[in-house]
């Protein structure tokens, strides 16, 4: 029995990889998927043989109730709310975690050695830290609470006493593993971080904040399987935590900061605008215009941002793709790694409203394209094509990879207003001659801009 | 957990974490997110833990705490591959497009 199951665990890592692997390529990614499910039913089907296992009521019960609110959010959540709905799954799977751990510590506390009170207290730390962390994160995504960062008067000192004191416990109880209420206390400790840690950070930053949650999550998974020396739980949890970690550097490069200027970033920044170079009148344009040069051009590019998905545009998009390439036109999409609130979420979004994949094109693919593109459209999106990024030094989003569009023969630019945007950055690109400004609603314009085009 | 357990445990922790490495970084801007869901699914591999929690019946704070973690951990797995699988159901190419222009999921 003990065999079966070690093998099935084994057979179940293997798949796992196997999975992730397969996500390299949009073709071979469902296939992958399927591994990785095989996989997990193989260790789940394994683990009922456990021979601690006694009743099964609770496990059903836990299965069923499980089963169909995984169902609930999967099935009918929009693809708007992707990143709110990840960020709960981060809290579910910081919690399971966290609660093994507790449960763990609970039933062996008076005999644990060195090790295993390391392991299990590592767990709990970063499951419980995860858990809220997650929770506030997704309130902040679904608008609950406000999406700016929110800081207090000594919350500096407050968190630092915080990490002292929750430290201080940890490595008490490494030397003293039966000590209860040092374990209970570092526990609430780390849920109570978990909240301080994600309130100061504003909802541009959240791609990183997700991708590292998920990291912790993830590491949270490892620790358990440390806890209860279960290596198929090691494996799933540090792949886990790798991929947020990778991820959070990815997003991190993108908007060239470090980690440690998103998490505490909000502390002491600089609030005022450090001056910039944007002058001069905003062109505005006439819609009809706009249409006949688009559909007289060899290329276009669309760079959409998170505006686009707030406005519910990304299906009239496609429509105006279609049209124009009906016309003969080449339409490409310029993706940055920041646009949305999740990584990768912008592609998911367009792919939902039938862009094949073949279209969606990455900063470094896009950006020696925009000097041949005839015209750019840029709809929702501000500092990741703000060219002050790339020419000047002061500015406050200096260094970051932006897509050139101001490269491109005209850049139409589709904004709700005149105001500065999201980030409060003023954006050079707007003033520049090739550039011209069509004010309104998103998706009303483009609804416009397909009839007319379809007109031209 | 001993020393003679805990070294293995540690070499297993290492290994995936270079694997990880090696495999994740390959995984194009495109599908991060799928990536993030199918990990998220994928540890929620903690329900085996979860799953002797529940079972073992070493006293009830340990069995509801049990209970609790196998309903969470149930919702990350089926959720986490479910959508998963929705997302990855969009992303069609070209040819594919063209085969079943309207096709709604």
């Amino acid at each position: 029995m003990e065999y079966t199951i070690a093998f099935s665990y084994l057979i179940a890592s293997l798949l796992f990889i196997y999975g992730l692997r397969c996500l390299t390529h949009p073709e071979t990614a469902r296939r992958g998927m399927h591994a990785a499910e095989l996989g997990m039913l193989l260790a789940i089907v394994g683990t009922l043989l456990h021979h601690e296992i006694v009743s099964y009521e609770y496990i059903i019960a836990g299965f069923i109730i499980g089963g169909a609110i995984g169902a609930l959010m999967s099935h009918w959540v929009p693809m708007t709310a992707l990143p709110q709905r990840t960020a709960l799954s981060h809290a579910f799977g910081a919690l399971a975690a966290s609660l093994v751990g507790i449960a763990e510590y609970y039933t062996h506390h008076g005999h644990l050695g060195g090790f295993k009170i390391t392991a299990i207290s590592l767990e709990v730390l970063l499951g419980s830290l995860t858990t809220t962390g997650s929770l506030i994160a997704a309130a902040k995504l679904q608008g609950m609470l406000p999406g700016a960062p929110m800081t207090f008067k000594g919350q500096n000192l407050f968190n630092l006493t915080l990490i002292v004191v929750t430290v201080g416990l940890f490595g008490y109880l490494i030397f003293n593993p039966a000590t209860g209420w040092a374990f209970y206390l570092m526990m609430a400790l780390a849920f109570v971080f978990g909240v301080m840690l994600v309130l100061p950070i504003g909802s541009a930053d959240m791609p990183v904040v997700m991708a590292l949650l998920n990291s912790y999550a993830g590491l949270a998974a490892a620790a358990t399987g440390f806890a209860i020396s279960n290596n198929v739980l090691i494996i799933a949890g540090t792949l886990d935590g790798f991929s947020g970690f990778i991820l959070s550097i990815v997003m991190c490069k993108a908007m060239n900061r470090s980690i440690t200027n998103v998490l505490f970033g909000a502390f002491g920044s600089p609030a005022a605008d450090a001056g910039g170079s944007a002058e001069g009148e905003m062109r505005e344009v006439i819609l009809d215009d706009v249409a006949t040069q688009m559909a007289y051009a060899r290329q276009v590019v669309f760079v959409p941002g998170y505006g686009m998905a707030t406005a519910q545009a990304q299906h009239v998009v496609r429509e105006l793709c279609d049209s124009l390439e009906e016309r003969g036109v080449t339409v490409k999409f310029a993706i940055h790694p920041v646009a949305g609130r999740m990584p990768g979420h912008m592609n998911v979004l367009l792919a939902e409203a039938n862009v094949p994949y073949s279209q969606l094109y990455e900063l470094e693919q896009i950006n020696s394209d925009f000097p041949n593109t005839d015209v750019s459209v840029v709809i929702g999106a501000n500092d990741v094509v703000n060219p002050d990024a790339r020419d000047n030094p002061g500015s406050p989003i200096a260094g970051m990879p932006i897509l050139e569009v101001d490269r491109s023969k005209t850049v139409i630019v589709l904004k709700r207003g005149k105001g500065k945007g999201f980030s409060g950055i003023e954006n050079p690109l707007f003033f520049k001659p090739n550039t011209g400004m069509l004010y309104g609603d998103a998706k009303e314009s483009l609804a416009k801009l397909v009839h007319a085009v379809k007109e031209a | 957990m001993s020393p003679e357990e805990f070294i293995p445990a540690l070499y297993i922790f290492a290994l995936a974490a270079f694997l990880g490495y090696l495999v994740l970084t390959r995984v194009p801007p495109l599908l991060h997110t799928p990536l993030m869901s199918a990990t998220n699914a994928i540890s929620g591999i903690s329900l085996v833990g979860s799953i002797v929690a529940a079972g073992a019946q070493h006293n009830t704070v340990g069995t509801w705490l049990g209970f609790i973690a196998v309903t969470c951990a149930t919702i990350n797995v089926v959720g986490g591959f479910w959508i998963t699988e929705r997302m990855l159901k969009f992303f069609k190419s070209k040819e594919e497009m063209k085969q079943k222009p309207e096709e709604k999921n």
